[in-house]
């Protein structure tokens, strides 16, 4: 145990000049390694299917025989289907209605359950929150046993007040708003947690000094709350709108794209002409043009967030 | 009692209309998810009998037993299980490594490389849907749950949390074990690893539900009836001839139960974790 006598001072700098070259150079080592995984994943299941997917919208292949290059041919074809036009006018529609309905109906919620003095505020939140942790083919299993025309329970509800049969579900005009309540009914409580979470951080202060100046309710939401939760607002609009233009889910179990094609969107169609039809390049244009539309969106949300996005 | 109080409060008029809105919108909630319960608890001859109340004296679990007699949903919950026992502790670890060093590990390129996983999470999933199929072809991975494994084990979101929370942890607990001789892989383990348990467990769930309900991918890339999972399974056993409602609504619920559970066990993680969601600003 005798430990070598070195002078005191010159022990201590050598050893700290070494340690800190050295573990500099392992944190950077360690730094790659603990990305690797991650970045594994990254580069073989997202950035290559993303690359790979604009060159298969350039080939006819149906998986058996060689991929044949046909350029832009297939985004062509594409303009020129009226089905993909009547899949994309669907999407827009549910979009369109889904996520207004979805983001006016839960920030009016969350600031009604804000208020302090809700009694039993938790137990309303969590009872609103519930729908979203169920998956959504059983949702649209649920309501589609609820929609029936002939033997659901809101169709006979509605006839106690004389109301109906209404078609939820099995008439073209109506097909696509039940869709989206539907749609809605199971979102609502995912926006209405960030928007409580978001209400939460208004300082308070802020509204003591709208009090001072004797603000009303109403300009106090317009003048206070609006600006400051913002940032939540524009991260669920961008979030939802991306979100609903890629919705499959539903419509494939609650109408199955019905009636008369009014609820088919565009990655049904995606799904059917790959899977169904196996035309994959068609299908990969199909997908690579709403990939397009959900980036056009969501740049011109971010310039135009600038004029309402508090920071 | 306490409400009553609290209306008084609020003022009568708003304090009604408050409670009338959000106690409205509950029910609306919980109404549809009740009705299908109830419609699993009841016998086939009653289901399509108006005025569709409920008869006490007739309820019976028979539907709960016909679901796994008519498919077999014992089976399809055991593959979801494994798919998102494996998707979950994957994600964790992996976001979690690469959270850290994301945040507290110095490597060239860091932050570009950050700066492209965060545009990476505006990519909706669904345009790599073709490719992956042929690259899942590729490895011979169709009808194998891998398929749905291997991309499910990373997330560019749950890196981010990670790494944000990471960020708000002092940095001097890192350093002072760095002094003490610690390795970057001990530092990680026992130092930062432990403070982060609750963000891990907001990602846990949320990738727990996210991959429990998943339905297009397991719809793309399996097929056979051994391997389908419990949205698949219910999605299919709906298209099947002759499945009655009481039958179908005793699947839902069955295959929801794990679901509901878990929530009700971690309710305020699985809140928390959305808000944090919501934290993210472009």
């Amino acid at each position: 145990m005798a430990a070598p006598v070195i002078p005191y001072s010159r022990s201590i700098k050598r050893k700290e000049t070494s340690m800190k070259l050295s573990s500099k150079a392992r944190d950077a080592i360690a730094g790659y390694l603990f990305i690797m995984p991650n970045m594994i994943g990254f580069l073989l299941f997202l950035a290559f299917p993303v690359v790979a997917s604009l060159f298969i919208s350039a080939a006819e292949w149906n998986l058996i025989t060689e991929p044949i290059f046909v350029g832009i041919n297939n985004f062509i074809a594409l303009f020129q289907d009226s089905y993909f036009w009547q899949c994309l006018r669907n999407t827009a529609y549910f979009s369109l209605f889904s996520v207004l309905l979805g983001i006016v109906t839960s920030l009016f919620l969350a600031v009604l359950l804000n208020n302090p003095r809700v009694g039993f505020s938790g137990f309303l939140k969590s009872a609103i929150f519930l729908p979203v942790i169920f998956s959504t083919v059983s949702v649209a299993l649920i309501w589609q046993w609820i929609l029936d025309t002939h033997i659901g329970m809101l169709n006979h509800l509605l006839g106690y007040i004389r109301l109906g049969p209404f078609p939820w579900l099995t008439d073209p005009h109506w097909s696509m708003p039940s869709v989206i309540i539907v749609g809605v009914w199971r979102q609502i409580g995912y926006n209405m947690v960030i928007f409580l979470a978001a209400l939460q951080g208004v300082p308070q202060d802020l509204y003591e000094a709208a009090d001072i100046d004797g603000a009303r309710p109403l300009h106090k939401f317009w003048n206070v709350t609006w600006p400051m939760i913002s940032p939540s607002t524009f991260f669920v609009l961008v979030t939802s709108i991306i979100n609903s233009f890629q919705v499959f889910d539903i419509t494939t179990v609650l109408t199955n794209g019905g009636p008369a094609n009014s609820t088919n969107t565009i990655i049904m169609m995606v799904y059917q002409y790959a899977f169904q039809n196996f035309k994959m390049g068609y299908a990969s244009a199909a997908a690579y043009m709403l990939f397009a539309i959900i980036l056009v969106i969501t740049a011109f949300q971010n310039i135009v967030s600038k004029r309402w996005v508090h920071t | 009692m306490k409400s009553t109080s609290n209306m008084n409060r609020l003022g009568l008029p708003a304090g009604i209309l408050t409670y009338g809105i959000l106690w409205s919108t509950a029910f609306i909630m919980l109404a549809p998810l009740f009705w299908s319960v109830m419609t699993a608890l009841k016998p086939n001859a009653e289901v399509f009998q108006a005025p569709y109340l409920i008869n006490p004296d007739t309820l019976s679990l028979r539907s709960f037993a016909d679901v796994f007699r008519q498919a077999p949903f014992f089976l399809y919950f055991l593959n979801t299980l494994k798919i998102t026992l494996a998707c979950t502790l994957g994600v964790a670890a992996t976001s979690a490594l690469a959270g850290y060093a994301f945040a507290r590990l110095q490597f060239p390129g860091r932050d570009i490389l950050f700066m492209i996983y965060l545009t990476t999470m505006m990519i909706p999933r669904q345009v790599t849907l073709v490719p992956m199929f042929m690259l899942m072809k590729q490895f011979g991975l169709i009808d194998n749950h891998l398929s749905l494994i291997l991309p499910g084990i990373f997330s560019a979101f749950g890196t981010f949390l990670l790494r944000q929370f990471f960020l708000t942890v002092p940095a001097d607990y890192d350093e002072a074990a760095k002094i003490d001789g610690c390795g970057v892989f001990r530092r990680f383990t026992l130092i930062m690893l432990p403070f982060a348990k609750a963000t891990l467990a907001t990602l846990v769930l949320l990738t727990f539900m996210a991959v429990w309900n998943d339905f297009l991918y397991p719809m793309v890339f399996l097929n056979s009836e051994t391997e389908r999972t419990l949205t698949m399974g219910l999605a299919i056993f709906r298209g099947d001839a002759d499945v009655q409602w009481n039958i179908l609504m005793a699947a839902v619920v069955i295959s929801n139960i794990p679901i509901l559970i878990a929530f009700l066990a971690t309710q305020r993680f699985v809140i928390n974790g959305v808000s944090m969601s919501g934290g993210i600003k472009g």
